[in-house]
């Protein structure tokens, strides 16, 4: 498996319909065998991303390569790539059969019929072998999708937003069924989504892009604790962002002054250059305390709050608190029955530790990336 | 939830008890359309069943337009005893099959040339192949006549004028239908194609052309009827020939034979056969094998 | 989301996702047959129908015709025939009209009311359309004669007097173009109203729309590209028609495709034939071209 003779590298790749550029001068490495999501709202250029690795539309600049082949103006039938369509494109007027052997037999594979027998089997199809596309659910459609690309053992797997017509429940058992296929036969998989749990759930790594660029690189949870710009800060989970002023470094813990009150960052989470920077914590990483209460919990304290809306979703009941500075705060506390439950218009402090806050450059937007209900697709 | 639950049992338990009737007015207005449709239909049935009647009449006199008169067979088993009924009925075949095939193909090449690729001059086409269609017949056959003749061709007016004609005035009709069925095609499904190892002819031959042929059987029937029952432009280019529109017209000056209603029936019933059986191959096809 | 995540503002030459994606290169041959078909059997002979609308009319079919850009030909065509034209397109708009009147509810019982029986009446108007149409057209005119059942019946119930007729009158006539003509309203009509959702209709009825504002804001607007194809398949070849003036009227109710035939195949007056057919063809490109802007589909075409 340490073999990297099949990672697929992306180098300076640049594409550009009219004045518009979709993707700006994109370089990345996905190792063979690996799990990689693109994760990014509408027209932020992973797809066409996608579809330049897949061949169906010719970069502008840049180049692809697969090991050391350069696929980069290869047809799309002479790549080892294979693709998992949004809503899937499977052949309506074939049989299940006929769309899954589609690609061995155009091969020339001879025993293209055990084989595609047995991927039907695989992606537990069995009776609907004889069946036209049109007479499966949505999620038998996916797996004949998957099935058709897989059984080519293509070196690069592309799904191009492969769940998003499935309701979420059957959203989540595909993901784990994906990933657990991912696992068994080792193939390398690109995953283009805008849904950041399922790129959390199923990737190894996620690259998240936003205007043609990557924004960031990196495994799911460093992404999550550690976001380097505003945009991942909001797009993966949401963050309280806090203006504040850099006054001084001691030992690993950067002071900053959150409208009179200090609070520390651990100087590795600190991605901001200048006198002004956002701070950034997640709600859940927030504990709130009565007004006044001696705090345990984190040593980063803001006092002043003060309790404008309880929900109660289950698991956790979240709170906005409204800070002396006018700023609506979100703080989610587990529902342990450890804790106490405040009530509107309560008076309390909140805190947090400062490994779990981070420092963001403030040139940004605090509200990129934020999820507005019009991008709930 | 429970509560709720309980709730909606309890507020629909009323009208269980009482169902109430449908008022007349409702369920007239929910079917004064479909009755207003079958009523329309019945008045293009009317002149079907007339020539059906007629063509089972025995007429007392040369002409068989009038009333009807004694039943009898005897239409139906002589079919081409008047002269050049079906002579006129086998030139109209050649000459719409032939015109069928040809327009069916060069309207298919130009539909996919302005569907799937880009160049200058696209709405030029597009204008160059709508104007037929907004051309009344009666211009655009004394055009065509007017161009036979002086190119010199008016001795051998005919067949193959006759297939030009046709060719032309169906020929955007198969543009625009073959046209709407691949714009209403996913391009994504070729793309899937060349992804699964089929090159350009493969996933022409394979994806491309089958999902398109509906379209094209659809314009090639069209094409057919078009060509077959064509009466004006054919007057003007067919010189000496007579197509079987030309011998009904024809016939209508003359002594009118009562095997030309045999033909409108046999007509009718063919095409109805035809249409069925079509759409009961098309059903089998897309059922579970 | 269908349209997928990249779809830039404004492609120019490709369209990315979905839909259609155009491809440059040599593809515009495939155009090359067809194009040259229509080149040299349609705008050729129109453009030499032009220059024989400006032939002398002095001339004759066995002397030939002197080229003398007589303009003059098309002053005498209208002069002598302006009720023609009036007669064909009144004649042909209200066909149209009555057409779209018959032909809607026709096409909208299918669509929406017929249930398992949708794809039989579907038939049932496509297979009369294979029949000759001059058989059916004659056979209307022994039904409209007047010792038919229908001009019987009318007189009976006294809507025409004793000794009115309905054959050889513009009733009958423009009954002939409404009936000849239904399948090319209907069909169109029934395919866009076949593509809209029912669901839509629901909606509109759940949102307080009486069902006659249902119909008026939410199905029509929707069928609205049926009805544009529809009026033009109807209009277009009905003022062009000369058989069912022919066949059910009498030369007072002759329309001006009747003159522009017997200019050509019996007078053998070229150039007023010529004028006359360019007229019309103009005329009739000129009103398609007004109304395709005017209900805005261009695209339609």
């Amino acid at each position: 498996m340490a073999d990297t003779g099949r990672d697929l590298r992306v180098e300076g790749l640049t594409k550009r319909f009219g004045d518009f550029l979709a993707v700006d001068d994109l370089t990345l490495t996905v190792p063979q065998g690996s799990f990689f999501a693109l994760l990014g709202p509408s027209g932020c250029g992973k797809t066409t991303t996608l579809r330049m690795v897949a061949g169906l539309d010719d970069p502008t600049a840049g180049r692809v390569l697969i090991g050391d082949e350069d696929v980069t103006y290869l047809r799309p039938y002479k790549r080892p790539v294979n693709t998992v369509f949004q809503s899937y494109a499977l052949f309506p007027h074939l049989t299940i059969f006929e769309n899954v052997a589609f690609g061995l037999r155009r091969r020339g594979v001879k025993d293209y019929k055990q084989k595609t027998l047995d991927m039907i089997d695989l992606v537990q199809l069995g009776p609907y072998a004889a069946r036209k596309p049109a007479q499966l659910s949505g999620g038998q459609q996916q797996r004949v999708a998957l099935g058709r690309a897989l059984i080519n053992e293509p070196a690069v797997l592309l799904l191009d937003e492969p769940l998003g017509a499935l309701d979420l429940k059957l959203r989540r058992q595909m993901q784990i069924e994906l990933k657990r296929i991912q696992t068994e036969i080792a193939v390398t998989f690109v995953h283009v989504t805008h849904d950041q749990e399922e790129a959390m759930t199923m990737a190894d790594t996620i690259a998240v892009m936003n205007h043609g660029v990557i924004e960031q690189m990196g495994a799911p949870g460093d992404l999550y604790e550690n976001p380097e710009t505003t945009f991942v800060a909001n797009f993966l989970g949401q963050s309280n962002l806090i203006r504040v002023d850099v006054i001084d470094t001691v030992d690993q813990d950067v002071v900053v002054d959150c409208y009179g009150q200090k609070v520390g960052v651990v100087a590795s989470r600190s991605h901001a250059g200048g006198r002004n920077a956002w701070l950034g914590v997640r709600p859940e990483k927030v504990f709130a305390e009565a007004a006044g209460a001696d705090h345990r919990v984190g040593s980063n304290i803001l006092t002043g709050g003060r309790v404008t809306d309880v929900s109660f979703v289950g698991v956790s009941t979240q709170y906005l608190v409204a800070m002396p500075w006018g700023q609506e705060l979100m703080v989610f506390e587990q529902n342990t029955g450890q804790r106490p439950l405040f009530r509107n218009g309560d008076q309390l402090d909140i805190t947090w530790s400062p490994a779990h806050a981070f420092l963001l450059d403030a040139d940004q937007d605090a509200r990129a990336g934020v999820m507005t209900p019009e991008d709930d697709e | 939830m429970a509560t709720v639950a309980t709730r909606e049992r309890v507020s629909s338990d009323p009208g269980r008890a009482k169902p109430s009737k449908r008022p007349v007015g409702r369920w007239l207005s929910d079917h004064l359309v479909l009755l207003v449709g079958i009523l329309v239909l019945v008045y293009i049935f009317v002149p079907i069943g007339y020539i059906f009647a007629l063509s089972f009449n025995q007429p007392s006199g040369r002409s068989a337009t009038a009333q009807f008169e004694s039943f009898t067979w005897s239409n139906w088993t002589s079919i081409c005893e008047p002269e050049g009924l079906c002579d006129s009925l086998q030139l109209s075949f050649e000459v719409s099959i032939t015109a069928t095939l040809l327009a069916t193909l060069l309207g298919t090449l130009m539909a996919f040339a302005l569907v799937r690729h880009s160049f200058r001059g696209r709405s030029t086409s597009n204008l160059v192949i709508f104007l037929p269609m907004a051309t009344p017949e009666v211009v655009m056959g004394s055009s065509l006549l007017a161009m036979f003749v002086s190119v010199g061709l008016d001795s051998v007016l005919g067949f193959v004028t006759i297939v030009i004609a046709h060719v032309l005035f169906c020929l955007s009709f198969v543009v625009v239908t073959v046209k709407a069925r691949l714009v209403g095609m996913d391009s994504r499904l070729e793309q899937a194609a060349m992804d699964l190892y089929a090159n350009e002819w493969q996933t022409f031959r394979l994806v491309t052309l089958p999902l398109a042929m509906p379209g094209i059987v659809a314009a090639a029937m069209l094409s057919f009827s078009l060509s077959f029952d064509d009466f004006i432009v054919t007057n003007f280019t067919s010189g000496q020939s007579v197509t079987f529109p030309l011998y009904v017209y024809g016939s209508k000056l003359r002594d009118f034979p009562a095997q030309l209603f045999v033909v409108g029936t046999l007509m009718f019933l063919v095409s109805f056969v035809f249409v069925i059986a079509a759409e009961l191959w098309r059903r089998r096809r897309s059922a579970i094998r | 989301m269908t349209a997928g995540s990249t779809t830039p503002p404004a492609p120019v030459g490709a369209v990315v996702d979905g839909g259609t994606a155009r491809r440059r290169g040599w593809g515009w041959l495939l155009l090359v047959p067809g194009m040259l078909w229509l080149a040299v059997f349609f705008v050729f002979p129109t453009i030499q129908l032009f220059v024989t609308s400006l032939y002398d009319p002095s001339g004759s079919y066995e002397q030939g015709y002197a080229m003398t850009w007589h303009f003059a030909n098309y002053l005498d065509a209208v002069k002598d025939t302006w009720n023609l034209f009036a007669r064909s397109f009144a004649y042909a708009g209200i066909a149209t009209v009555v057409c779209l009147l018959l032909g809607y509810p026709l096409a909208y019982a299918i669509a929406f009311k017929a249930g398992a029986w949708k794809y039989f009446m579907l038939v049932l108007v496509i297979a009369p359309f294979f029949t000759s149409f001059l058989l059916r057209t004659l056979s209307w005119r022994t039904i409209l004669s007047d010792q038919g059942p229908v001009t019987d019946f009318f007189q009976t119930v006294g809507v025409l007097p004793d000794d009115g007729r309905l054959l050889a009158t513009p009733v009958a006539v423009i009954a002939g173009l409404i009936y000849n003509f239904m399948p090319f309203m209907t069909l169109p009509l029934y395919a866009s109203l076949d593509k809209v959702d029912y669901r839509l209709v629901e909606a509109a009825g759940d949102l307080y729309s009486s069902p006659f504002t249902g119909f008026r804001k939410v199905t029509f607007p929707l069928s609205l590209p049926g009805v544009v194809s529809g009026t033009l398949l109807t209009f277009i070849p009905a003022c062009g028609d000369y058989i069912n003036a022919e066949l059910l009227g009498t030369p007072k109710q002759y329309m001006v495709g009747n003159r522009i035939q017997a200019a050509f195949l019996t007078e053998h007056n070229y150039p007023l034939a010529a004028s006359l057919s360019l007229i019309l063809m103009l005329v009739v490109v000129l009103m398609v071209v007004l109304y395709v802007r005017r209900a805005g589909t261009e695209d339609l075409i």
